[in-house]
């Protein structure tokens, strides 16, 4: 997983639990006054971020805020209006889906979207489509080459599997397992592609405290993979627990940004949330 | 010029049974979101019983009412026995499997339109029957210099009165707009309060009372019949309704009429050949570039 | 654990030995039933392989295609206006008429991939009902109107070896569909045949997991109308005639049906399904004419009563170990 080394533009500085307080990150993926419109809304307004690498950081705000759709349209699933999505420093302008994945970002969805008539390792093995190359002809005929991938591929789906937690799930349909485990296959079959970026849509929607404490623990784990991981939550717990960055979204555009702690006591993202005085409403 | 517009006739005359058709594939599948291939059958189906009424005792129902008494008679019969036949066909073949998947409710679909094309072809024998002459109004006028008969002039009134007042029905009234409610989405409009039973009988019975109607109209004007014909107006009435939005009611109107047109011009000056060929070619080209149809609205789905 | 494991092992020694047994079964008994039975099994074959070849499609990716008889029909027309125009061998042109089907499908399915079910469905009909009406109409005099082409020679291996007889026609078309069993077990094992399952799972996440769905959807019906292609070859060298006919939308609609009635995507399910479609008609001879309201009837029943197919696909690994393929790698 070579890193890409061109075309750094910003360097953060961030006060985190570890000693590195002058480490300098390079910022993995970034938007630039990204745009989206469906029809007369607006619901991604001249929006800029910045996630660094090696760090988890949030993207949160109301229902509505337009969140998802920034996911979608870095993921390629919708196309900007205006502005750029730049990861390492390319320009992801046009890509489809499978081809970004195959760039090195992966994602799950707010409503989870498993593979749910095929087992668990099925699902993760699924992940790994984008670094695997066998074609037709070698599966046809099944040559040695065409085997050896296909194991390769069978033993890195249960590595990940063990490492979600879901390794004596493996052979269940994704439909039949529960709720929170639902979750961890969705990030077990991301996880599987090899990412350097996990992008997370609500993770911890649907989950109880204890398993919430639980993905908190595995994510800050996944730090030690060299991943960096950008998250939408509602969850405040998960947000203030291991968010290095916050940045805040309010109908379509940035409304604040910083350390956890700042933002979440910050005025504007607390009326955000709230709600305005009625006499101030414009 | 005289030729276009008899053409035109034709086409609108054409185009009114394509409408009548589509409606009720538009008005299902708008709904439940079935296909429901046994429509045109259903129309094939009407056709026959409104043969059977007209030639039964030999002719008594035309020999006693009179040519006009005689179709009234047969179109009541048609509509409202091919509208029974529908509810029955809801309530045995699709209800049972709704809650199953799309793919087999399209399996039942296929099962019935065979059991129904071949129900008819049992019962009324593999060979063309024809609506005989003398139950059948022939007289003709010239108007302009343009040839039109009597029947189609009966066949567009009465084709355009179902047509605008099922329309008014839809567009203008509270039931009208549970319909399209449920058109657009079924579960909420259920939680909503509206009653799905109720809505589901309109449309199987209105649907293919419609289509029995078209059926014996269509056997009055082209005379032959046969148990093959559900499929072949089937198809052209699917194409109608994708080409006026799929689920919109008056955009199968629309697209019944507009294909009847486009097909007899096309028949007229293009080749009569090939016309089927282009009638499908229209649909294919509409589901590229415009797959919503005329009247249809696009409908994102939220990822 | 371990008992689980020693049950595994007895069913699939169990599995290996019924396919043994249906083997022998299937190479003595055209010796010893009489010539119109034979025929009857070759037509077996045909729709075996044409529900095989819609499997890909269909059970595979889930893509509503309801007129896969045209691309059957593109085969054995290419077949037949080749040999009886330019005498061109009747085994040569299998791979040609494969490759025909498979360049019309890809031609004609680009612009229309990406369309939804059932509006896909559509198109599908309207493209088999294209190609009928088109061969009917005889355009540049080649197709020979509805009353199609006749004269086509036998396949031919060169020398003794020419496919004359029922039973030889028999083997020919029951030796093609077991390859293509075995390449189709093998392609649903890779990742090419997990890519085309996660489509028909959910298009949307199996782009966001790195599959290419416009390619792997384009892949199937090319794959499907190759093998369709092929079954047309096989089928016109047997009839020596081909007509537009044999290639209505009905005969969409069974094959629909085969797939859907065996089991989607289940390899036994589509066998059992073009039993049932051939065998069927046979065994109700005497009804001859209640035969199809039978079956319409059938339909609607199965449907009710069993969804999910007579012999639905089991998900996982396979038990069943392909002959050609060495044990070992299953359990890794």
């Amino acid at each position: 997983m070579a890193k890409d080394n061109n075309n750094m533009e910003t360097i953060i500085k961030s006060e985190q639990e570890n000693k590195e307080t002058d480490k300098i990150n390079k910022v993995v993926l970034q938007t630039n006054k990204l745009t989206k419109k469906f029809g007369g809304l607006t619901a991604v307004n001249n929006f800029d971020l910045k996630v660094s690498q090696g760090q988890i950081s949030s993207l949160i705000g109301p229902n509505g805020a337009g969140k998802t759709t920034v996911f979608n349209v870095v993921t390629g699933i919708y196309k900007a209006d205006g502005g750029k999505v730049l990861f390492k420093g390319e320009d992801l302008a046009g890509k489809k889906p499978h081809q970004i994945i195959k760039k090195g970002i992966a994602r799950t969805f707010q409503n989870i979207r498993l593979f749910s008539n095929m087992t668990c390792l099925e699902n993760v093995m699924a992940g790994q489509h984008c670094r695997s190359r066998e074609g037709t002809w070698s599966s046809v005929l099944q040559t040695p080459g065409q085997r050896k991938e296909e194991l390769e591929i069978k033993e890195n789906a249960e590595n990940r599997l063990k490492q979600v937690g879901l390794w004596r799930w493996r052979d269940e349909l994704g439909k039949n397992i529960a709720y929170g485990n639902q979750r961890m296959l969705e990030i077990g079959r991301a996880l599987a592609s090899n990412p350097d970026l996990l992008i997370l849509d609500e993770p911890s929607s649907g989950l109880n405290d204890k398993e919430s404490e639980d993905l908190i623990v595995f994510l800050k784990s996944l730090l030690k993979e060299d991943l960096t991981i950008l998250l939408i939550e509602h969850d405040m717990n998960v947000v203030m627990g291991i968010s290095h960055w916050v940045t805040v979204m309010d109908e379509g555009k940035k409304i604040a940004e910083g350390l956890p702690e700042d933002v979440y006591s910050n005025p504007q993202v607390i009326e955000a949330y709230l709600g305005k005085d009625e006499e101030e409403e414009e | 010029m005289r030729i276009f517009l008899e053409q035109m006739l034709n086409g609108l005359t054409i185009g009114s049974f394509y409408a009548l058709i589509a409606l009720g594939y538009s008005m299902v599948y708008g709904v439940m979101k079935l296909i429901n291939f046994a429509h045109g059958d259903l129309f094939a189906l009407g056709s026959y019983l409104g043969f059977t009424l007209l030639v039964w005792g030999n002719a008594y129902a035309t020999v006693t009412f009179g040519i006009w008494g005689g179709l009234i008679a047969a179109i009541l019969i048609a509509a409202i026995g091919i509208g029974i036949a529908g509810i029955i066909i809801e309530r045995i073949a699709y209800r049972p499997i709704y809650s199953v998947g799309r793919l087999p409710a399209v399996v039942s679909a296929l099962g019935v339109s065979i059991f129904l094309q071949n129900i008819i072809m049992v019962i009324w024998g593999p060979r063309y029957q024809a609506y005989p002459v003398s139950v059948v109004p022939t007289l003709r006028f010239e108007i302009g210099g343009i040839h039109i008969t009597l029947l189609q002039i009966v066949i567009l009134i009465l084709s355009f009165a179902l047509l605008a007042i099922l329309y008014y029905i839809i567009q203008k009234t509270t039931f009208g707009a549970a319909i399209r409610a449920c058109a657009l989405d079924r579960d909420t409009a259920a939680l909503m309060g509206i009653n799905i039973e109720t809505i589901i009988f309109f449309i199987f019975f209105l649907g293919p009372a419609l289509g029995g109607t078209a059926g014996v109209m269509v056997g009055m004007y082209y005379r032959q019949i046969s148990f093959t014909m559900g499929w072949n107006y089937g198809l052209k009435a699917f194409t109608a309704t994708i080409l006026g939005g799929i689920g919109n009611i008056p955009g199968a109107m629309l697209g019944g009429l507009l294909l009847g047109i486009i097909e007899m011009l096309g028949s007229a000056y293009i080749s009569t050949a090939y016309k089927d060929v282009f009638v499908f070619l229209i649909l294919i080209l509409v589901l590229i570039f415009r797959p919503r149809g005329l009247l249809g609205e696009k409908v994102a789905e939220k990822v | 654990m371990k008992l689980n494991k020693n049950i595994k092992e007895k069913g699939s020694i169990f599995k290996n030995w019924l396919i043994i047994i249906v083997v022998i079964l299937f190479v003595v008994l055209p010796f010893i039933i009489n010539a119109y039975w034979v025929d009857v099994l070759f037509f077996f074959g045909i729709y075996a392989l044409l529900g095989l070849s819609l499997n890909i499609v269909l059970g595979e990716v889930g893509l509503f295609d309801l007129g896969h008889m045209g691309f059957m029909a593109i085969g054995a027309y290419t077949t037949a206006i080749l040999n009886t125009t330019f005498g061109i061998p009747i085994i040569i042109l299998l791979p040609i008429s494969a490759i025909t089907a498979g360049a019309f499908a890809w031609l004609v399915c680009s612009p229309i991939i990406h369309l939804r079910g059932d509006y896909l469905c559509i198109v599908t009909i309207g493209m088999g009902e294209i190609v009928r009406l088109v061969l009917i109409n005889n355009p540049f005099g080649i197709t020979g109107g509805p009353n199609g082409v006749f004269g086509i020679d036998f396949l031919s291996f060169g020398g003794p070896l020419i496919i004359d007889s029922s039973i030889e026609n028999y083997f020919v078309i029951w030796i093609v569909v077991g390859l293509t069993i075995l390449g189709l077990i093998n392609l649903q094992r890779s990742r090419i045949g997990r890519a085309w399952n996660c489509i028909r799972e959910d298009e949307i996440a199996a782009e966001a997991t790195g599959i290419d769905v416009r390619s792997y959807k384009l892949l199937a019906f090319v794959l499907g109308a190759g093998l369709a292609g092929v079954a047309g070859n096989i089928y016109a060298s047997k009839l020596m005639i081909v007509s537009p006919e044999s290639f209505v939308f009905m005969e969409s609609c069974l094959l629909f049906c085969i797939v859907l009635i065996g089991g989607m995507g289940s390899i036994p399910g589509v066998l059992i399904g073009a039993a049932a479609i051939s065998l069927f008609p046979e065994f109700f001879r005497t009804f001859a004419q209640y035969r199809m309201l039978i079956f319409g009837a059938a339909m609607v029943v199965m449907m009710i009563f069993r969804p999910g197919g007579i012999w639905p696909r089991k998900r996982g690994a396979f038990k069943v170990e392909s002959l050609l393929i060495k044990a070992g790698e299953e359990n890794g």
